[in-house]
């Protein structure tokens, strides 16, 4: 039987729903609706909401200034490139683990998941220098690398999870029919996984798209994503809000159409498995 | 050529024995059952044959090699799952060419062998379906399919009929009893069901606890049960067991004998009782008789029985048909 639910109660926590979803999103929609106001405008007070004269003026800055299309590209390639090798070491990885668990399994996966719990900045010395001396100090590889290993243990966590939802018997089935480890994986675990492993994908492209501090503190020019491209607006001559919203919306725009294309796989990722 | 022999196999998870240490003889073509009660290991041992568990001793012999190290996918055994695991991304088609993929067939080959085993298990007009549409028989089928593709040896069978309905199951044990005619490969089949067991196997082998109770054809465990075990769990219903004075007077410690080899009177014979239940079925009739100084007994009468709840009735057994255990439940 359904629950009856008072008219009073849907309309209370409808406007509760998009008051709280309109609060969480408003700083975006400020960035955005900054990026078209002059510098004068944007830091003007009282603020203006919608009725300032819009302008083009701050994309155009920002374009002239900077190559957004170079730091757009060395985006793609770190958050991709991580996330593909990630998934290339963490598929094995979680294979391992949820098919073919050890007594330690447990331990490895908690092991794992405790190195994020060092703040990054711990290490940020020693791995400043082994970039320094390998020579791989403001290079994409050394960029992918890190991000690679940082985001491994939520990879491997994710994908855990979702193998852990496949039928063992499946697998064995698979085993009988004289299948080996590679082909088992190939045809049969990969392609059931297949909505997990997408929406791991799809967060771990997020995640590496938006990292900030090792793209800062280990690129300069030639390997900057879009994150260190944003940063070169808030420091060296002061703050021109308008022309750093206009880089922040320019940084966010790829990623938030990635999200809204793939907005159903994602939410349907994040909660396999919770329901049955 | 498909014998399998199992030398003193066992198994342990961890401090856990689940299989202690066992021989079996399975000829090739032999419809062999393993049956017993549900945690007796039947399913384990099965999974070491099938080489899904690895055995902590003992070696496994198929057509007198070594097997005991062999992965599954070298055995060439095939395996018809409880739960059919079927390849839910994959067609009717492509599951049952999967194995012939696996082993590297050529395309025709393999449209040709599986159009041949879609005929047989009546899949033609399946074979671009995926397995969420089809009906549990139907998918049942499939996992067959998958399995006779190959060729394999012999063909391991886990409780494969436990996931139907009663009417379907019994369709299905036809079916599986005419496929072994018709491909005469050696098959083991796991159950918990004894009707099914009977009705199929060559060769019984009847587990308990991780060992052996009795192996031989259906009507030898029917007649000569080795112990109170196999005699209480082959035949439906339960043969009856007294023990007591009764039993004392024959020499035993406890005597059993089967519902069907008891016989009714009204009038006279040498135990008496009074009718508890009456379940007529038309063909038969159970009786379930409250014995007076010996306990409750079942009955079965061929036909119809005219009986009402409460009658007092009398009841022979038939003569050579009481079976009689010692102390430690063997037969004498």
């Amino acid at each position: 039987m359904a629950r009856a639910i008072s008219t009073r109660r849907k309309v209370t926590f409808t406007i509760l729903g998009w008051t709280i979803g309109f609060l969480i999103f408003f700083p975006v929609l400020w960035t955005v609706l900054t990026s078209f106001k002059t510098e004068g405008t944007a830091i003007a007070t009282p603020p203006q909401f919608l009725f300032f004269d819009w302008t083009m003026e701050n994309y155009v800055a920002v374009q002239n200034r900077s190559n957004y299309m170079r730091h757009m590209s060395n985006s793609i390639v770190i958050s991709v490139g991580s996330t593909l090798i990630g998934l290339l070491v963490a598929i094995p990885a979680a294979w391992a683990m949820a098919f073919s668990p050890t007594k330690r399994t447990k331990d490895v996966l908690l092991w794992m998941l405790s190195t994020k719990m060092l703040p990054a900045v711990g290490v940020l010395v020693p791995i400043y220098l082994i970039f320094r001396d390998w020579g791989l100090l403001d290079g994409l590889a050394g960029l992918t690398a890190v991000l690679t290993l940082i985001n491994l243990p939520i990879i491997v966590w994710m994908l855990y999870t979702y193998f852990r939802e496949i039928p063992g018997e499946i697998l064995e089935a698979a085993r009988m029919d004289g299948a080996s480890l590679a082909k088992e994986i190939v045809y049969v675990l990969t392609p059931m996984a297949v909505p997990g492993i997408a929406s791991t994908m799809l967060l771990n492209i997020i995640l590496a798209w938006n990292e900030a501090f090792w793209s800062l503190n280990l690129t300069a020019s030639r390997a900057a994503p879009l994150t260190a491209f944003i940063a070169a607006y808030s420091s060296p001559e002061g703050l021109f809000w308008a022309k750093l919203s206009a880089a922040s919306t320019l940084a966010i725009a790829p990623i938030l159409v990635l999200g809204w294309f793939a907005q159903r796989q994602l939410v349907r990722g994040l909660t396999f498995g919770a329901v049955k | 050529m498909g014998s399998i022999r199992l030398e003193n196999v066992s198994k342990s998870f961890g401090e856990a024995q689940v299989i202690s240490a066992l021989d079996l003889d399975i000829e090739d073509g032999a419809f062999v059952v393993f049956v017993g009660p549900s945690g007796c290991g039947k399913s384990t041992l099965l999974r070491l044959i099938a080489g899904l568990e690895d055995v902590s001793g003992g070696r496994i012999l198929i057509d007198g090699k070594d097997v005991t190290t062999t992965p599954p996918a070298r055995r060439r055994l095939a395996m018809v799952f409880q739960s059919y695991a079927l390849y839910p991304h994959m067609s009717v088609r492509g599951n049952i060419a999967f194995p012939l993929k696996m082993a590297g067939a050529g395309r025709e080959e393999i449209e040709r062998k599986v159009k041949d085993a879609a005929r047989i298990l009546n899949l033609e007009e399946y074979l671009d379906r995926k397995p969420r549409q089809l009906s549990g028989g139907q998918r049942q089928r499939v996992a067959i399919g998958r399995a006779i593709v190959r060729e394999p040896t012999a063909f391991l069978f886990d409780e494969p009929l436990s996931n139907l309905d009663a009417a379907l199951r019994v369709a299905m044990r036809l079916e599986i009893t005419q496929l072994h005619q018709k491909l005469k490969r050696t098959m083991i089949y796991v159950t918990h069901d004894q009707v099914e067991a009977m009705t199929m196997a060559d060769k019984i082998v009847v587990l308990n606890g991780g060992r052996i109770e009795q192996v031989g054809s259906p009507l030898e465990l029917y007649r000569n049960p080795r112990n109170l075990f196999v005699a209480g769990f082959i035949g439906s219903p339960r043969m009856n067991f007294i023990d007591g004075a009764e039993a004392k007077k024959l020499g035993a410690a406890t005597i059993g004998i089967r519902p069907e080899h008891l016989r009714l009177s009204a009038t006279e014979g040498l135990w008496k009782g009074r009718v508890d239940v009456a379940e007529h079925l038309g063909s038969d009739t159970f009786l379930h008789i409250e014995m007076d100084g010996i306990g409750p007994l079942t009955a079965r009468i061929g036909g119809e029985f005219p009986v009402r709840v409460g009658d007092t009735v009398h009841v022979t057994p038939e003569d050579g048909k009481i079976h009689r255990f010692d102390e430690k439940g063997l037969a004498l």
